[in-house]
């Protein structure tokens, strides 16, 4: 585990917050903080060890900014919070993709029968996603387009086509970048739940987010 | 029998099983070389000077408005090498006539009274007579190291005249081919009509439980396998542990097309399975799916999202020229030839659920079909001389094939909700239906008569699926 990756998910971060919630003449400022939070990493490169205590980089993020305007103080700790979040937590850094997949931080988006579009639960999951994939700007998703078995095999692959679109534009519409992500149908080809009930249709018509490189 | 009506186009179809048998150096290299023997041959001495060998008295015919009845008894091995092979052949070949139905089949376990014949003049008419038999098969295997010699005879047993004599000639790889190639002869000779004994069944299946490379979740393989018509001789056909799905035989039988996910999305691949040669039309970088082979084998009908949503393309075999045959925001997909290869069914589901809709090879002129279904799929044009589409359709919990027939618009029932009943392929005379049913259990390929008679169990290890009947 290399700086750069850690700093990763703070840049992007930042761009997070700047279009949510914050002006743009906090971006500015912003952006010169975080260079100077950056130079200050990169002086300090030798003692950033994967187990070093998020604590030590916060600070020297927050440092800086009394120089400013009073807002920019109030935003620190929110600053904070967020970096808690990845760095702190080496597991997913250091997780190989089959470890990452099997016990999957993005979850699958579910959908109706016969149906491709996402309801709000869906959106919100798709929404979850989205945030974690920006957290890890280096992952690249497919999402599997999946039906359950009450449709014939041929035409599932196109309903399952239509699905991990749905999802994938949705995604893009969010903010992450088209290239990081594939949708692919697998048509009624690899249930979740291998039952022939309703409980189990419903789960395996889904949006399967996989994570194919990190 | 009800089935006559098939007879007249038989001869184009059989014209084609020539061309594929003489150039098939097959992996399992089973060459016939048949030669005629002196015919009529007439056992025993008995024949009798009233009887002219015209061609009605080739036709052994049963009583009148009843099918003639055979009897198959088992084959004499000429020496103990052969035994093997002997033992197989006589039930193979019963089954064979018996799936045409255009014979009556004496069952093989009321033969234990009738003394075995070693050699045509031992032949026991009296006692076939006695049991009904209007027709007898003698044949014999001679096995010389890797040479197997069989001769057959189909007897009137009326007239104790041989009117059909051949000797075959090949290895001991696949002793079953013998029966289905004297099958066919038979079935051609006697009723005219093209027999499918020597056809094969390609799917896909997850039989060998391997699981699946890469990153995901635990997950199974399927691989493409072929059978015989019948079941018999099972194979492998891909090993690439991914999912691949829904083959498609080429029309010269020696090439298979399917959808696979080696490259992590779905695209097309061809096999040559007697070359071992893998071809890649589409070349990567788009997503293609359900390819299906013109009549005529030059080009390939598929599905493919590349422009967006699924629609229809059409390419030159070699991936070249692709062109746009459908251009419609929902979905087109499960596209198959009509078999002069001037339109193609497809399924749509532009009117709000999935419909069978046909349209020009040059893409004008998309019309539905009025089938009358709330949801239906995988449409397969039947060979002539049938002008029916067969697919599946919804029909409560699961699906059952039924057909269409282009010309009176007639929907007709195939199956009848026994398990669910999916993705139809008929049978290159048009006289059967391959299709996946859940009717065992497991999805498993099962074989029927496109009147909905004589069911087939074809495959019963894993499950297995999307089945497609060779030329």
């Amino acid at each position: 585990m290399n700086l750069e990756f850690r700093t990763g998910p703070t840049r992007v971060r930042w761009k997070a917050l700047r279009r949510d919630r914050i002006g743009p003449t906090f971006v500015v400022t912003c952006a010169i903080a975080l260079g100077i939070g950056a130079a200050g990493c990169a002086q300090r490169q030798a003692p950033l060890e994967d187990s070093a205590p998020l604590g030590a980089t916060a600070p020297e993020v927050a440092a800086p900014a009394p120089q400013f305007d009073a807002p920019l103080t109030e935003t620190v700790p929110v600053l904070s919070e967020v970096l808690s979040g990845p760095i702190a937590d080496d597991g997913i850094l250091s997780q190989s993709l089959d470890e990452l997949n099997s016990d999957s931080p993005l979850s699958p988006a579910f959908f109706g029968l016969d149906s491709a579009e996402l309801d709000d639960g869906g959106r919100a999951v798709v929404a979850a996603n989205a945030a974690t994939l920006k957290m890890y700007p280096t992952w690249t998703v497919t999402i599997e387009g999946h039906c359950d078995e009450r449709g014939t095999a041929e035409y599932n692959l196109a309903l399952g086509e239509r699905r991990a679109v749905a999802v994938t534009m949705y995604l893009v519409s969010l903010g992450i970048a088209a290239d990081r992500v594939q949708a692919v149908s697998y048509g009624k080809e690899f249930p979740f739940d291998a039952g022939h009930i309703d409980t189990a249709w419903a789960q395996n018509r889904r949006g399967h987010f996989v994570i194919t490189s990190k | 029998m009800h089935m006559l009506t098939s007879h007249q186009p038989m001869w184009k179809s059989n014209t084609r099983t020539g061309r594929r048998r003489a150039g098939a150096p097959s992996q399992w290299r089973l060459v016939l070389s048949i030669v005629t023997l002196c015919s009529p041959f007439v056992a025993g001495g008995m024949y009798a000077s009233a009887q002219q060998p015209s061609e009605i008295a080739v036709v052994i015919s049963g009583d009148p408005g009843t099918p003639p009845r055979y009897v198959v008894p088992d084959f004499v091995a000429l020496d103990s090498e052969a035994t093997d092979v002997a033992a197989e052949m006589g039930q193979v070949l019963w089954d064979d006539l018996e799936f045409e139905r255009e014979f009556y089949l004496i069952p093989r376990d009321t033969y234990a009274t009738v003394p075995r014949a070693s050699t045509p003049d031992q032949i026991p008419f009296d006692a076939w007579r006695e049991l009904g038999a209007d027709a007898v098969v003698f044949g014999t295997v001679q096995r010389t190291g890797d040479e197997v010699r069989v001769q057959v005879r189909l007897f009137n047993v009326q007239t104790r005249e041989s009117v059909f004599s051949k000797e075959y000639v090949g290895t001991p790889v696949n002793p079953r081919l013998y029966a289905h190639t004297i099958s066919d002869e038979i079935h051609q000779h006697q009723r005219a009509l093209r027999g499918i004994a020597r056809t094969k069944l390609a799917f896909s299946s997850n039989r060998n439980r391997e699981r699946l490379v890469g990153t995901v979740e635990d997950r199974e393989v399927k691989e493409v396998y072929i059978s015989d018509y019948d079941g018999g001789n099972q194979r492998r056909i891909t090993t690439n542990r991914q999912l691949n799905l829904m083959p498609v035989w080429s029309p010269d039988a020696r090439a298979i097309a399917y959808t696979s996910y080696r490259r992590g999305y779905p695209d097309l691949f061809i096999a040559l399975i007697y070359d071992g040669v893998q071809q890649e039309p589409t070349a990567g970088g788009t997503q293609n799916w359900l390819p299906m082979f013109s009549p005529d084998g030059t080009s390939i009908v598929f599905t493919s999202n590349r422009d967006g949503n699924a629609e229809l393309y059409i390419m030159n075999r070699d991936g070249s020229g692709v062109r746009r045959l459908t251009n419609h925001p929902a979905i087109d997909t499960t596209p198959t030839w009509s078999p002069t290869g001037t339109q193609i069914a497809f399924t749509s589901d532009r009117a709000g659920r999935p419909q069978i809709y046909v349209v020009g090879a040059d893409g004008l002129n998309v019309r539905r079909l009025s089938t009358g279904e709330s949801y239906a799929d995988r449409p397969t044009w039947s060979p002539a001389p049938f002008n029916e589409i067969a697919f599946a359709a919804s029909t409560g919990p699961g699906y059952d094939i039924k057909t269409y027939d282009l010309a009176t618009g007639v929907t007709r029932r195939i199956t009848f909700g026994e398990g669910s009943n999916e993705s139809p392929s008929y049978s290159p005379n048009g006289r059967h239906i391959a299709f996946t049913s859940t009717r065992a259990g497991d999805t498993q390929i099962f074989t029927i008569g496109r009147d909905g008679r004589g069911v087939r169990q074809i495959t019963r290890e894993g499950s297995n699926s999307t089945p497609s009947w060779s030329n």
